[in-house]
């Protein structure tokens, strides 16, 4: 856990001093959101349309972005060789999978935060019920990264893999994005927190279940 | 093993005339396709998680191939079960496709499995392909409940057959023996087309294996 957390820190490190990955997710999510905006600028009007598009505009600026981040995590380590330094450290090989997952998690949480408040204001809507806003996003991003990361760390030795990631990611994290997005859009649209439970329920299930499989299954992906 | 998949292939065909002489005209007939297909699909996912899962284990190269024989026919299936229900939805609800829960999980689960084909048409090593498909077929078979239990977890316009849901009885007005009985038969119908299909293709790659080891000597 601990050794995890000091890769994680080491590639925040880097990342703080090229910025490059997190440049342009934050960039490609302001450019869909611009392009949203433009493309529903009739509905900007009413509160209540903006509301019913609103869960499914954030949800694709965070996907894509998490999938562009994503392509990039392994790529990193296997450009200069740095994949078989680390699988010859003393450590657990789920501690590369899980620095992988707080880099990335950290990252995508960046930049939701930039993209809400951008969404506010392109959109003209008053966030309510924050909080558990926020919260059902922390489980959304975390079940994507979970699984993304897997699946990045598992495309990186195949052809065409920058390619395979999406049709591969997309399809397999839908069941963390569907409660995710439904959650999202009924608090949006005013609806009680206890009347999303399930959802919500669905979501930490899918969360945790795809965390332990996740765990268990690393190793055999980065043997050799 | 050919004998008896061949029996299969002949036990199967008099079923078929069976369930499709009953009534022809009615389009409900097509649940006795769809439903035992749809049972047969998520079987032969399941066949594929746990070869995956044997795979990783025992490293034998035989459960790679279990795998992605049941693979190949599970998506047939998957996409059989997409299409039977197209139809019916066409004559019952007057469109080809609802975007509901059940229907979308079932599009996500032949997705994810055309995703495990691709896959490994993407992997040339053949001790990576397999290993690395275990993986995906370990994590695939997540999707598989979900897609399972999703008319009993959110209000659906599929009719659920057996069972309760969370929101009230099903009762889709399954009665009779005689019903009963040609469900049973199709269903062993399709179980015995899934085994024989997939212990050809099994066969297949076993054989192709032996091949490209003579080719290596």
């Amino acid at each position: 856990m601990l050794k995890g957390l000091n890769i994680a820190f080491k590639d925040l490190k880097i990342e703080s001093r090229a910025r490059e990955i997190f440049i342009s997710m934050v960039v490609f999510s302001l450019l869909i959101l611009i392009i949203f905006s433009i493309a529903f600028s009739d509905l900007l009007s009413s509160a209540s349309k903006t509301a019913t598009v609103a869960s499914g505009v954030l949800w694709i600026c965070f996907i894509f972005a998490g999938t562009l981040g994503l392509n990039r995590t392994f790529a990193t380590e296997v450009q200069n060789g740095c994949m078989d330094g680390l699988k010859m450290c003393p450590i657990p090989r789920n501690s590369i999978y899980l620095s992988k997952v707080i880099f990335v998690f950290l990252l995508m949480l960046l930049v939701e935060i930039i993209t809400i408040p951008m969404f506010s204001v392109l959109f003209n809507y008053q966030f309510t019920a924050i909080i558990w806003v926020g919260i059902v996003i922390l489980l959304g991003s975390f079940g994507f990264v979970v699984v993304g990361c897997l699946i990045s760390a598992l495309v990186i030795k195949a052809r065409a893999g920058e390619m395979l990631l999406p049709v591969l990611l997309l399809p397999l994290s839908l069941p963390v994005i569907i409660p995710a997005v439904s959650a999202t859009s009924g608090l949006l649209r005013g609806e009680d927190i206890f009347s999303l439970m399930s959802s919500i329920r669905l979501l930490v299930v899918y969360d945790f279940v795809f965390f332990a499989v996740s765990m268990l299954v690393f190793e055999y992906v980065v043997e050799d | 093993m050919l004998v008896v998949a061949f029996g299969a292939i002949f036990f199967y065909l008099p079923v078929m005339k069976d369930s499709a002489g009953n009534a022809l005209d009615s389009s409900f007939n097509i649940f006795y396709f769809h439903m035992p297909i749809a049972i047969v699909a998520y079987l032969a996912f399941f066949v594929v998680f746990i070869s995956s899962i044997l795979y990783l284990r025992e490293n034998d190269q035989k459960w790679d191939e279990v795998s992605l024989s049941a693979a190949e026919v599970g998506v047939i299936f998957a996409f059989l079960v997409l299409a039977t229900g197209s139809i019916w939805a066409k004559a019952i609800w007057g469109w080809y496709w609802v975007w509901e829960p059940r229907l979308t999980t079932s599009l996500v689960l032949f997705l994810v499995y055309v995703g495990y084909l691709m896959l490994r048409t993407a992997l040339d090593d053949p001790l990576k392909r397999a290993r690395l498909s275990a993986v995906f077929g370990i994590l695939a078979f997540v999707s598989v409940p979900l897609s399972f239990l999703s008319i009993r977890i959110w209000r659906s316009a599929h009719p659920l057959m057996f069972g309760g849901s969370l929101y009230g009885q099903g009762g889709g007005g399954l009665e009779g023996t005689s019903l009963l009985l040609v469900l049973i038969l199709n269903m062993l119908a399709f179980l015995m087309l899934f085994v024989s299909l997939t212990s050809f293709k099994f066969k297949n790659e076993k054989f192709e294996r032996e091949l490209d080891m003579y080719k290596g000597r």
